[in-house]
């Protein structure tokens, strides 16, 4: 006698008058629907549509009307432009590694069993959780040269802080000051990282008469490095698109110190309804995006360790 | 072993023990200064929404206000309508969330439990459009919204929202992939198809994970400014992210005291949220590194 699961299970494909192969994959389809339809309509096609802009005229009230290669030229000559791309590569080759070293040094001390991890911890990840306004509007603040905590901080150990946000040469440093109070995040991923270095290797180590330090440099960061370069592309790919602080903050001043890439990408679709150069503008800094991208994809190459290789 | 090492190596342990004693204040004393340069800010947020006016620019700045007003939270409400723009938020992000966890949770399905030609290569292009920046398509999504009038709308912050966004789908389809396969095989001979499958067995079971979704996608929305600055022009149909902005530009709202109160009120969910849901937002982080 056969049990009512087999009999079922027998009956399923003959009942439903449809292969259950077939029947899968029209459901397979059905199910991934969401998201094609929304891959079509919200990446694929904008990004065909906003390769075609960058090379077209297009203010928004009449049709893009197609002039080559006019949008990619016009930067060469465009001194804003120039002086975006060097705020923000300025930005992204301090931030980023001050922050992942930050976050590094963080994760490890938490790692050691310290006393109140767990709370420390959560303080570490707070400020990720609250909004770039919200976060824009105290910084300028505690930046306010005259009335600013930290420069009433510094003054107490005896040094003049200077007008952070207002003078040129430091409202960029003030941004980078700014984003290592962020570094929660990351400190967050590093310490799982850490947290998946087996200890076996570490008592070998120590047996075998290494000290703390190179135990460091020779197990643990290799160990972690796949987590390191996780951390170091999405924080270049984030630092790239820097935009509420500046907005909100110095407006891209003073003299344009602060003028992010996507502040002015922003300006110029926006407010000066620049769209096609805007596009033009998107799609140099998705180049610069992927060619970093490959660029510490490459470099992993030889120093990351992945297991069971 | 002889009994003569037996004295030797307690002292030796007994030594570690100390030693490691030792390691752990030292690494708490250095974290110590470095907890206190990330928490500052926000005592600094809080003290000062208790000062008077005018407190911004006095020299030196108090850290604890010497007389306290609760002043400024009402005239938070009475610069710009905050409950409105409370609203607003809301609808936003309730819109958002609802939109994400189902339709994500509808791909995240398919990739985890379903066979049909494609499937990998439609994976690793949900893996590889997480990676491109929003600017890119930007320009182009805010012309074709233009185009059906959706712009000034809140369709445009939920809509795109409801085609599952690629960190939800790839973090719900890690965890579907964890879930006894057994249970939908023994859901299947009983007659249950597969939304039956997706909604009574493998969404009940995934709690954490849609929690996690959820409470990201929370976070990530409410606070967004980038998006409601592009598509909300009239100042009544503001979030609050633009509406606390806003209030700079008005008399009284340029000061420190208000500007703090009203960043507090909006920061206020997501620090309780983060609170009550702490280890939904280390395990969304560490699945899928976003930051939050």
């Amino acid at each position: 006698m056969q049990s009512a699961e087999t009999q079922a299970l027998q009956l399923a494909p003959r009942r439903r008058g449809l292969g259950l192969r077939r029947r899968e994959m029209l459901v397979g389809y059905l199910t991934l629907s969401p998201w094609a339809i929304g891959f079509l309509i919200f990446t694929l096609g904008p990004m065909i549509a906003s390769l075609w802009f960058s090379f077209s005229e297009y203010k928004i009230i009449q049709a893009p009307r197609w002039i080559g290669l006019a949008n990619y030229q016009r930067m060469f000559t465009d001194d804003l432009f120039y002086k975006s791309l060097q705020v923000t590569v300025y930005y992204t080759v301090t931030s980023v590694p001050l922050g992942i070293v930050a976050a590094l040094i963080v994760a490890v001390l938490l790692n050691q069993n310290v006393w109140g991890a767990r709370i420390m911890r959560t303080i570490f990840y707070l400020p990720s959780v609250i909004s770039g306004v919200a976060v824009s509007l105290v910084f300028a603040w505690i930046f306010n040269y005259r009335f600013g905590i930290l420069n009433y901080i510094l003054g107490l150990i005896g040094i003049h802080g200077p007008d952070w946000l207002g003078w040129r040469q430091w409202a960029l440093p003030a941004f980078v000051l700014m984003s290592l109070w962020g570094i929660g995040g990351n400190m967050i991923i590093l310490l799982a990282g850490l947290q998946g270095v087996p200890v076996t290797l570490h008592e070998a180590a120590e047996i075998d008469g290494a000290n703390a330090w190179r135990r460091f440099w020779s197990i643990t960061l290799p160990m972690i490095s796949p987590a390191i370069l996780f951390v170091s592309i999405m924080s270049i790919i984030g630092s790239f698109q820097t935009f509420t602080q500046a907005y909100i903050m110095t407006g891209g001043g003073p003299a344009y110190a602060t003028l992010f890439y996507l502040l002015y990408l922003y300006r110029n679709a926006f407010n000066w309804f620049e769209m096609g150069y805007a596009s033009a503008l998107a799609w140099v800094l998705f180049a610069i995006i992927l060619i970093c991208t490959l660029l510490a994809l490459q470099v992993s190459r030889s120093s990351v360790h992945y297991e069971g290789e | 072993m002889t009994t003569a090492s037996w004295p030797i190596q307690r002292r030796r342990q007994r030594w570690l023990v100390a030693q490691r004693m030792a390691v752990r204040v030292f690494v708490f004393l250095l974290l110590l200064p470095l907890a206190g340069f990330i928490i500052l800010p926000f005592l600094w947020m809080l003290s000062s929404s208790f000062k008077p006016i005018g407190s911004g620019i006095r020299f030196p700045p108090q850290f604890i206000p010497t007389h306290w007003v609760w002043s400024n939270y009402p005239l938070v409400f009475q610069t710009i309508p905050f409950l409105t723009y409370m609203r607003n938020s809301i609808i936003v992000t309730g819109g958002v969330i609802v939109g994400e966890v189902l339709s994500s949770s509808i791909v995240g399905y398919s990739f985890a439990r379903l066979r049909y030609p494609g499937r990998e290569a439609a994976f690793i292009l949900v893996l590889a459009t997480m990676m491109i920046p929003f600017p890119v398509t930007m320009v182009p999504t805010f012309v074709l919204f233009n185009l059906i009038h959706w712009v000034n709308t809140y369709l445009p912050l939920i809509v795109p929202a409801w085609f599952a966004p690629p960190f939800a789908v790839f973090l719900l389809r890690q965890f579907f992939m964890t879930v006894n396969r057994e249970l939908d095989d023994a859901a299947k001979v009983d007659g249950c198809n597969e939304l039956r499958i997706l909604f009574q067995i493998l969404m009940p079971l995934s709690k954490p994970a849609l929690t996690t979704v959820a409470i990201f996608s929370f976070t990530a929305n409410w606070n967004d400014f980038l998006g409601p600055l592009i598509y909300l022009s009239d100042a009544r149909k503001f979030t609050l992210a633009l509406g606390i902005n806003y209030l700079r530009s008005f008399r009284g709202g340029g000061d420190l005291a208000p500007q703090m109160a009203a960043s507090l009120m909006f920061s206020a969910p997501c620090i309780i949220l983060f609170f009550l849901a702490q280890r939904y937002f280390v395990q969304g982080i560490v699945t899928t590194g976003i930051k939050g």
